[in-house]
């Protein structure tokens, strides 16, 4: 048989990188230092004052979509939130942009925010790929977590980045995101994540691999105490993040045209040979499968959300027993 | 995956080559009526060290490779030389029964317990009907409900892991394959009965994980178990496919490598030259070990078993606070 080489998509691991993220310019303010909850305070500017990422909107007046070719006023996408007025197609948005339309202005509080990636496997290159995508992303991190209010319901927010190294889940990814459903669970909160990752982070080696574990079994936490987690897939969600706490929310929302699965096309194809249908493991394809509850457009997130969280605030049921 | 009668292990050339020479030595001493059990003797001599030498000193290429041996056992095999009265259940109750997971009941001794785990197929037909041991999304769900099963009966679930990675396929993704695996981990991690776990081939990422969650997680000598695999991982670090050997080293993929990072708590010993070499040696060696990890945990406080499991893991990631 021919040689298989597919773990690479399979799993999700790639190597590509966008070099987006937004500039922050408060990054570092508001800093404090605790064992285990670390709360860093930042205000919610207004998103127009965001520098455009690179990749994704390129520098000038004008961005043409990626899927219709129009030719849109960058000043009309940012307000937009990133969604050609056109053809509606979703251009990725980094962490802090997608927290400061989302939620209350002024409510989000980070935590964890001290938690950062080490190199225990003393990995090649991997050093380089994180100071490169520190410097880039404007993050600590591959992911954000913190609490806030959307539609003044209170919540413990996750929103991953694909900017940094892929939104590549290792260790530091997988610790931030446990303790923020561990403090769900002790403050009894909902969870609402973001995902957009093509995977386990190889530069970690078995040790991304088990963050799936810790992520997974970490929810079981919230489920015991009856806590909604709400799990929200957005361009791409693949590979180990897909196949771990990404896919397990009680509810399962997906932003439009998302890529989302486990192995790669590109590798099934090399694999077996198969011809893949057209819009193969996009939201629709997910939601078409039963894989996903909902296909919202990003404008109508906050709002669907907001009524989502409202439907089961009354949290800290008693539970016999 | 080669062709199973062409599978060599380059390493073993040198001892491959002297052990036939040993084998010409004494056909032609009995042809000839020579007597040359003298000089047979000082070769096989040479040989028994020049294998120590070889299998005392295997690089973790050289582990995967065995690890990926053809004639390793499977779990199949494993079931008859480990366990008695096994009684194959089937199916996930939703799509299909997918062989490539096997399930169901046995004794290990007189323990009553649920084993699971992958199969790979022992030859080419075998293979293919086996989707070379790589689940589908029902087999995932088919060891859920076994695990599920055996929770509530109370008895210890033991799985054996021997998988080259989840199966990239088109059906495997519309019936979410990412959905199982996960689902498949989560239920393990929260499962009220004991688990253990034994890596024995390929440890390959996700698939392996999605029945690698457990109480004690036990790894064969020569088995690896890794994010990737080293082919997979070449092909990103160097855009070389063929630099798996390199890849291989950086990965920290061999038993001796996760007992260190705390992933895996015993190395099981292997046959000197590989698993492949003598199943029943192997198999009592995994029995033995099976036997001494279960009883302090089936004693043991169900709650104070649970506790430990979610702190097993909760402390695998290694990152830096400031």
């Amino acid at each position: 048989m021919k040689e298989i080489n597919y773990d690479k998509d399979v799993f999700g691991l790639s190597d590509q990188q966008d070099e987006g993220g937004d500039k922050w310019v408060f990054k570092d303010l508001f800093r404090s230092k605790q064992k285990y909850v670390t709360i860093r305070q930042r205000e919610v500017p207004d998103s127009s004052l965001h520098e455009p990422s690179k990749k994704e909107v390129p520098d000038g007046l004008w961005v043409k979509c990626d899927q219709c070719n129009q030719m849109i006023y960058h000043k009309d996408l940012v307000k937009n939130i990133k969604v050609c007025p056109k053809c509606q197609f979703h251009f990725r948005i980094g962490a802090w942009e997608r927290i400061n339309y989302l939620v209350d202005p002024g409510s989000f509080q980070e935590l964890f925010a001290t938690v950062t990636s080490d190199d225990p496997l003393k990995f090649p290159a991997y050093q380089e790929k994180l100071a490169k995508s520190k410097k880039a992303t404007e993050l600590e991190e591959g992911v954000v977590t913190g609490v806030g209010n959307i539609g003044g319901v209170s919540l413990a927010l996750g929103v991953m980045d694909f900017g940094f190294i892929g939104g590549s889940m290792g260790s530091a990814i997988g610790e931030k995101l446990v303790r923020l459903f561990e403090y769900a669970a002790e403050h009894g909160l909902s969870v609402v994540t973001f995902s957009a990752s093509g995977g386990a982070r190889m530069y970690e080696g078995i040790l991304s691999l088990m963050q799936m574990a810790t992520t997974c079994q970490a929810l079981n936490c919230l489920a015991e105490q009856a806590l909604l987690y709400i799990s929200v897939l957005t361009d791409p969600t693949t590979g180990g993040v897909f196949a771990s706490f990404a896919s397990q929310g009680d509810i399962v929302v997906a932003e439009p045209g998302a890529l989302i699965g486990f192995a790669g096309a590109r590798v099934i194809k090399q694999t077996t040979r198969q011809t893949l249908p057209a819009g193969f493991q996009k939201s629709e394809f997910l939601l078409e499968h039963g894989m996903i509850d909902l296909i919202i457009n990003r404008k109508e997130l906050r709002n669907t959300l907001a009524r989502l969280l409202r439907y089961h605030q009354r949290r800290k049921r008693v539970i016999n027993q | 995956m080669s062709n199973v009668s062409n599978y060599n292990l380059d390493f073993e050339k040198p001892l491959k080559e002297l052990e036939k020479r040993i084998e010409e030595i004494r056909l032609f001493a009995e042809e000839k009526q020579i007597d040359m059990s003298e000089e047979i003797r000082r070769m096989e001599e040479k040989a028994r060290s020049l294998k120590l030498e070889i299998f005392k000193n295997l690089t973790p290429w050289q582990k995967v490779q065995i690890a990926r041996h053809p004639k390793r056992p499977t779990f199949l095999e494993y079931i008859e030389l480990i366990f008695h009265g096994f009684i194959e259940l089937h199916g996930d109750r939703l799509y299909r029964d997918d062989p490539a997971l096997v399930g169901g009941l046995a004794y290990l001794e007189d323990i009553p317990v649920t084993i699971i785990g992958q199969q790979k197929g022992r030859d080419t037909k075998e293979n293919i009907f086996r989707n070379f041991g790589m689940p589908h999304p029902e087999g995932y769900r088919k060891a859920i409900r076994l695990m599920k099963q055996a929770e509530k009966f109370g008895r210890p679930v033991i799985t054996f892991v021997d998988v080259a990675g989840a199966f990239p396929g088109k059906e495997a993704e519309e019936r979410g394959q990412g959905e199982a695996v996960a689902k498949a981990i989560m239920e393990m991690a929260g499962l009220k009965t004991p688990i253990i776990v034994v890596i024995t081939g390929e440890g390959g990422s996700g698939g392996a994980l999605a029945v690698g969650v457990g109480d004690r997680v036990l790894m064969l000598e020569n088995a690896y178990y890794s994010v990737i695999t080293p082919e997979g991982c070449a092909s990103i670090l160097w855009k070389d496919a063929s630099k798996a050997e390199q890849a291989a080293e950086v990965l920290r993929l061999t038993a001796e490598d996760l007992v260190e990072l705390q992933v895996v708590d015993e190395i099981i010993p292997e046959p000197l030259g590989g698993a492949h070499t003598a199943y029943e040696e192997m198999a009592a060696n995994i029995k033995g070990s099976l036997l001494k990890n279960l009883y302090p945990l089936i004693n043991d406080d169900l709650n104070t078993v649970l506790s430990r499991r979610y702190q097993k893991f909760r402390q695998l990631g290694r990152y830096l606070e400031e």
